[in-house]
């Protein structure tokens, strides 16, 4: 219900490529690449047996913990058995962290040592690479991993934070991309992944990081026509049109 | 007034003996008994009806101490602490107060402070108190959590806690009980002094209110005192003083004083005397027969609006109270319709902006209005003489509530209250007939006595090591003084005291964190000042809903004038363009920017009218019995109008009705679709509950639910399936508040409610403060449905999680009822096989898809609806 002013361009319907997928996700396409959303937030690139997941923020709960606020200390925990299902379901070749996996500078250093070991495994007998994002600046110190600033794979560009304008063949996250739908019953407020074929921005993965509607303006301007949300619901993902998506 | 038979010269000092016979007044009978139990060091009750003199009963014995007090030239702190459960209620005594006090010329201090109060004004009565303070529960909580506290509250002689009977049963009450046994602490000479309207059990209420000194800090000459003669005596002279309650003279000042134990103060535990004051005339209530017929379905009681504007045209002032703010909208936009003779009638609810409403208030106590339509904002309290009629729109849900909204009718105690009761639909009908009859009876339903919640205990410990350190053991029995807590466990202490250092979790990782700390000393302290005062920022029991302000849209998309306050639930139902009614005017919504709901006027539009205006209140469990009662009894059929009497004959010969202790089932088909329809008459919430348990029955039985619906009366199933040869006795079985509560509750959107009520109020996440967030960028606030999940998983057994069950099983879901209901029908299903609907099944069948349905289920559907639009729009 927010100033229409957010809306990205104003063109007729058009019709997505987006088919159901027998795990509850969506396929579709961004670019040139085959792209399976899955239930979870995360980002399958089946050809090249790749998997990115955005905007871990581990170690957001003792973040609150130091400034006072006993948040629970299971955030981390709780995002690493998400990614560990994942990569259980779908033994990925390449595990791509897509920028803020942890929380602020310092969260390293709080990790719990068998949260630290978990992520071990997880990068065990496959690559895994930690894109940088404005919370993680230095990538990881004691952990595995490859450390980048953008890369690029099966045409597509992957970097944190989504460039201003158009940017065709880009898939970041960043934003934290939620989608609030409104009917008759009333309305759900869910992350989402949103796209408009060309560019794909990832929902936050982590088990505590919050979302931005994707009405609010800092998405405006980020996509050649309206674009699609792709909700997260429960064990399916939802495709939703612009024009029933409404602002906080 | 009436003349006393009690000597009042020995208890009222000439000053005050003369002010009364200048007023042309003589003290009454407890307000006198209240200066004696004052003289005599004891605690005490009072419960009289509105108009008594209550107020003054409560503070005339610390007027009297006060202006014999020899002068001093250092000031002497304060001396007496008022606590109302309203703002309004704390400023409009403070004002009562002061007239007395300059009229007697005592030279009293007596000054209000509550959230409104200006903060230099608030400044300055922490550094210089006045003599008497009037504040709310939650001002309270904030001066014990300052430093200084002890020293704050160590001349104080006497606390008076007006309105009692709506603090006691909640949230509010458990921190008031608890900040009453900290500066018992600080002031051993307290007295403890409660004001209340007319109960069902007065013995509730000074349970607890009284101090449960624990047995740890008595010594052995007061033990032999605590023995089990005194309470006996206790028990007894109740026993003749609840008899006083038949006197019908209500004109005859003969108040009984009912003494608890006589142990001394200071340390050990107090019982409280209980004061009444006269029983007021009988009211007059009518249940109002329309000449329209009674509507099948629906809250608004539109087709009785002519009727009760005629009503309110031969009165004098009328108080037309509703159930939620959008009746009131509605009822006061119909009412403006009708009004030919442009009678002055206004607006007061909890949305309205505090101006309006002060200006509301004004205007009422000037005698310039004929009528306020109003919610239960106006329950309490605000003395406006010239009341004559309250109007109840729509049913009132409990007698004890409708006894004190009539109260406000008639601030005489000689003269009869009058009300009239409008029913808004055929149940209705029934309801108000049962609470007429139970008024008359004098029978009112209670709250029970409550347990004491641990997520306010964490509050308060944080409170108290805000404000000096504490020992843990001296703490624990402390709390246990408080009547809410007297059953602590120390293991349920101790958690609560880890959770509020560390947060109590499994995985210690948060030891480097704690925000108190055990010193050297053996106590505990707050972690550092900025901790202290972030704590000060989120004192408070009541956690409401996020609220968005209404504004005048400006242009630019700027919000102008504020309008009032609306919950967010409230404006997610409407789209922008669409109108609504918001404090007497239809509007049409423009948008929602950040806090603001912007709005333009749209006079002479057509208002939408949300369709789920039901109440707020649910049905009292002894109201329900006495409408089950009502529907059974056919010779008393004929006290309702024709069209509800023909309906309930028509209830008889096509399907049944069923009785009192039985419940009606019915079942037949409609359209593709097989329905269930029971009548459990438990109220919505339980009705709620019950549906959920029964479609996960229905479920496994293979009988392919589809979908509910419930009102305060009824609830209906439909499915796929015929149900009538299932076996009801296995269906309604109470084993279904074992697994199947419990695996439905962990999953239920009203446990994620609970948990967020619980995690504020502890301390757990910080209360948000319109301003306070973000305007725009990413999102940084975290949801507490997050951490719930998070939690649920890796640590079940947490403190917080534990809290919001009991809340969700007591206030969202009613359980308890839903219990005792289950085992009232056991073995009592009436079942009645259908060809059609039933009469008594129209109402219910009426309100389906007017409902709105959380929960998975409900956000999958909805989200599948926007699918279904994508899908129409990619074909279109």
């Amino acid at each position: 219900m927010s100033a229409p002013s957010s809306s990205p361009v104003a063109s007729a319907s058009f019709a997505y490529g987006f088919a159901a997928a027998d795990c509850g996700g969506l396929r579709t396409r961004v670019g040139a690449a085959e792209a399976l959303l899955r239930c979870s937030g995360a980002l399958w690139l089946a050809a090249e047996r790749c998997l990115v997941v955005a905007d871990l923020h581990l170690e957001k709960g003792s973040a609150y913990a130091a400034r006072g606020q006993m948040l629970p200390p299971y955030d981390t925990r709780e995002t690493l058995r998400r990614l560990a299902v994942e990569i259980e379901a779908l033994t990925p070749a390449t595990v791509i962290l897509l920028g803020d996996t942890f929380h602020d500078r310092r969260s390293e250093s709080r990790l719990a040592a068998d949260d630290a070991e978990a992520l071990r495994g997880l990068a065990r007998g496959r690559t895994l690479i930690w894109v940088i994002g404005n919370h993680d600046a230095d990538g990881p110190r004691a952990l595995p991993g490859e450390v980048a600033d953008e890369l690029t794979l099966a045409g597509l560009t992957l970097r944190h934070e989504p460039r201003a304008g158009l940017n065709p063949g880009e898939v970041s996250g960043h934003l934290h991309p939620a989608a609030r739908v409104k009917a008759t019953r009333g309305a759900v407020r869910r992350r989402c992944f949103i796209t408009d074929a060309e560019r794909l921005i990832l929902p936050a993965f982590g088990a505590y990081a919050g979302g931005l509607n994707v009405r609010d303006a800092a998405f405006a301007g980020l996509f050649a026509r309206p674009p699609l949300a792709a909700a997260l619901g429960f064990g399916r993902v939802h495709a939703v049109g612009w024009r029933s998506l409404v602002g906080d | 007034m009436a003349d006393s038979a009690v000597p009042a010269a020995d208890l009222l000092p000439p000053r005050f003996a003369d002010w009364f016979a200048s007023r042309g007044w003589s003290p009454r009978a407890h307000q006198l008994a209240m200066i004696e139990r004052a003289r005599a060091g004891r605690d005490a009750v009072l419960i009289a009806p509105t108009g008594g003199g209550k107020t003054l009963a409560g503070f005339l014995p610390s007027l009297i101490d006060l202006a014999e007090r020899s002068p001093s030239n250092t000031p002497r702190g304060l001396h007496t602490l008022y606590i109302s459960p309203l703002k309004a209620l704390a400023v409009d005594v403070e004002r009562n107060l002061n007239t007395p006090i300059a009229q007697m010329g005592l030279g009293v201090t007596a000054e209000s402070r509550t959230g409104d109060t200006g903060i230099s004004r608030r400044q300055r009565q922490r550094v210089k108190p006045p003599e008497i303070l009037l504040t709310t529960p939650e001002q309270l909580a904030l001066l014990c959590a300052w430093e200084g506290a002890r020293l704050y509250f160590e001349n104080l002689e006497c606390v008076i806690l007006d309105e009692i009977h709506t603090l006691h049963a909640s949230k509010r009450g458990d921190l008031l009980a608890l900040d009453l046994a900290r500066i018992a602490q600080f002031a051993p000479r307290m007295r403890r002094v409660g004001l209340s309207a007319t109960v069902d059990d007065p013995e509730v209420i000074k349970a607890w209110m009284a101090n449960h000194g624990s047995v740890d800090v008595i010594g052995p000459a007061v033990a032999p005192l605590q023995g089990e003669p005194s309470a006996r005596r206790t028990e007894g002279v109740s026993a003749t003083d609840s008899a006083t309650d038949d006197i019908p003279n209500a004109g005859e000042e003969t108040p009984s004083v009912a003494p608890g134990d006589t142990s001394p103060r200071g340390g050990g535990s107090s019982t409280v005397d209980l004061v009444r004051g006269p029983a007021g005339a009988e009211p007059i209530v009518e249940v109002l027969l329309s000449e329209g017929r009674v509507p099948w379905a629906g809250h608004t009681a539109q087709h009785a609006m002519a009727e009760v504007y005629d009503v309110i045209r031969k009165s004098r002032t009328a108080l037309v109270f509703v159930n939620t703010r959008f009746q009131a909208e509605f009822a006061f936009q119909e009412l403006w319709r009708l009004n030919e003779d442009a009678l002055p009638i206004a607006l007061h609810h909890g949305s309205l902006a505090a101006e309006q409403r002060r200006k509301v208030e004004a205007a009422m106590a000037r005698g310039e209005l004929r009528a306020v339509v109003c919610t239960s904002t106006l329950d309490l309290g605000i003395d406006w003489g010239d009341v004559d009629l309250v109007i109840q729109l729509a049913s009132p849900k409990g007698a004890s509530r409708m006894v004190q909204r009539i109260g406000r009718a008639n601030h005489r105690l000689d003269e009869p209250s009058r009300a009239i009761f409008v029913p808004a639909n055929r149940f209705e009908m029934l309801e108000c007939q049962a609470a007429r009859e139970a008024i008359a009876e004098n029978k009112l339903d209670g709250d029970p006595p409550r347990v004491g919640a641990l997520d306010v205990l964490a509050q308060h410990v944080m409170g108290c090591a805000c404000s000096e350190p504490f020992d843990l053991l001296a703490l624990y029995n402390e709390v246990r003084s408080a009547g809410p807590y007297r059953d602590l466990a120390w293991e349920d202490f101790e958690q609560v005291v880890d959770f509020v250092s560390t947060g109590g979790y499994a995985l210690k990782n948060y030891d480097k964190f704690r925000r108190i700390v055990k010193g050297q000393d053996g106590l505990w302290r707050v972690r550092n000042a900025e901790t202290a005062q972030r704590h000060r920022l989120n004192v408070g029991a009541i956690v409401s809903p996020a609220v968005l302000a209404v504004r005048i849209a400006m242009r630019g998309g700027r919000g102008g004038r504020k309008i009032g306050e609306i919950e967010e639930g409230m404006i997610e139902m409407l789209e922008p363009g669409e109108t609504f009614v918001f404090a007497g005017q239809v509007w049409r919504l423009v948008g929602v920017t950040n806090l603001d709901v912007l709005v333009q006027a749209a006079p002479g539009a057509d208002p939408k009218m949300p369709s789920w205006g039901g109440s707020k209140f649910a049905l009292s469990t002894y109201l329900a019995q006495r409408v089950r009662q009502l529907m059974t009894d056919q010779p008393h059929w004929q006290v309702l109008p024709a069209d509800v009497r023909e309906w309930l004959e028509a209830q008889r010969d096509r399907s049944l009705i069923p009785e009192p202790d039985e419940m009606l089932l019915e079942t037949f088909a409609r359209g593709h679709r097989q329905f269930m329809v029971c009548y459990p008459f438990e109220g919505r919430l339980a009705h709620t509950t019950l549906a959920m348990l029964l479609t996960r029955r229905l479920e496994r039985a293979g009988a392919g639910p589809l979908g509910f619906v419930c009102n305060d009366y009824a609830l209906a199933v439909w499915a796929v399936k015929p149900m009538d040869g299932l076996d009801f006795g296995e269906l309604f079985d109470e084993d279904m508040l074992g697994d199947d509560l419990e695996a439905w509750l962990a999953d239920s959107f009203m446990m994620k409610r609970a948990f967020k009520g619980c995690a504020i109020i502890a301390g757990l996440i910080e209360r948000r403060f319109p301003g306070q967030e973000q305007k725009t960028g990413r999102q940084i606030t975290f949801s507490t449905d997050l951490i719930y999940d998070t939690l649920r998983r890796h640590q079940p057994d947490h403190l917080l999680l534990r809290c919001a069950r009991d809340d969700a099983a007591t206030g969202l879901v009613d359980v308890a009822r839903l219990g005792q209901m289950l085992s009232r029908i056991k073995g009592r299903i009436r079942h009645s096989a259908l060809e059609h609907l039933s009469p008594f099944s129209v109402p219910i069948l009426l309100e389906i898809g007017k409902e709105r349905s959380p929960g998975h289920a409900g956000e999958t559907m909805i989200l599948r609806e926007a699918e279904d639009d994508l899908i129409a729009e990619a074909l279109g």
